[in-house]
């Protein structure tokens, strides 16, 4: 399936691009899974997308935990903790 | 459309007018500005600021906004509320956000009004980066910031 993927803030920086689309396989269906898999790139992948970092994760511009489910056609965003105010 | 997110500067007394809207039912204005702070001296954040950048997540920050805003809404009587957010470059002593809450009474007015801006300083997805003498960086989100958020969630049973 499709989905697109938005890397926000130092993130964007850290991982060289503000977002990319993405064809999952079948495996991947959570925020989790999608997280794990663009870890498994190594580099700065790895430990900028590293468990235990804080990240807030939006999927279709909402709030997402590492359960929520990934469809077709969906929007992912990944963002360090926001700082607005 | 209580929502707005500019990279111009808004004149709050312009704002709470156009709010209010002369409604004889109004008897509390409660609004809140944030502004662009130069933190040097403070014991955590040493070095001056000389520049600000916000980013945002367009379309998400609208939605996350009118979340809060609505939540607040549910929570309280309160009759309108106005959240300005600014974006872009902003040097300290800039504005940053105006919240306005009007309503009959004062405490639902300031209840919602601080409820919104504890909600949008961690719900909402902007990002502050500095520039300081020693170079840019990306403002860590602060505890004290998910704690204030926190007190206005029930609280939590602590049945297993």
């Amino acid at each position: 399936m499709k989905v697109k993927v938005l890397y926000f803030a130092g993130l964007r920086e850290q991982l060289g691009k503000p977002g990319e689309d993405l064809e999952l396989s079948a495996s991947v269906s959570t925020v989790a899974g999608l997280r794990t898999l663009l870890m498994a790139r190594g580099g700065a992948w790895q430990s900028a997308l590293a468990q235990g970092k804080a990240l807030r994760v939006a999927v279709n511009q909402d709030m997402a935990q590492p359960t929520t489910p990934v469809k077709p056609g969906d929007e992912v965003a990944f963002f360090p903790p926001v700082t607005g105010g | 459309m209580p929502v707005r997110i500019q990279t111009e500067d808004f004149d709050a007394g312009a704002e709470i007018a156009a709010l209010r809207r002369s409604d004889p039912k109004v008897g509390a204005v409660a609004s809140f500005i944030g502004v662009c702070r130069d933190g040097s001296g403070d014991a955590n954040d040493g070095d001056p600021v000389t520049k600000m950048t916000l980013e945002h997540y367009p379309g998400m920050t609208e939605k996350a906004l009118e979340k809060i805003v609505d939540e607040a809404k549910k929570r309280w009587k309160v009759m309108e509320v106005l959240v300005v957010h600014r974006v872009g470059e902003l040097k300290p002593t800039d504005q940053i956000v105006l919240v306005v809450v009007t309503g009959a009474h004062r405490g639902e007015a300031f209840a919602a009004c601080e409820l919104i801006m504890d909600y949008l300083k961690t719900r909402a997805p902007f990002r502050k980066k500095e520039q300081t003498p020693q170079g840019a960086r990306w403002v860590e989100a602060r505890a004290s910031d998910g704690e204030a958020a926190q007190r206005w969630e029930p609280p939590k049973s602590s049945a297993a």
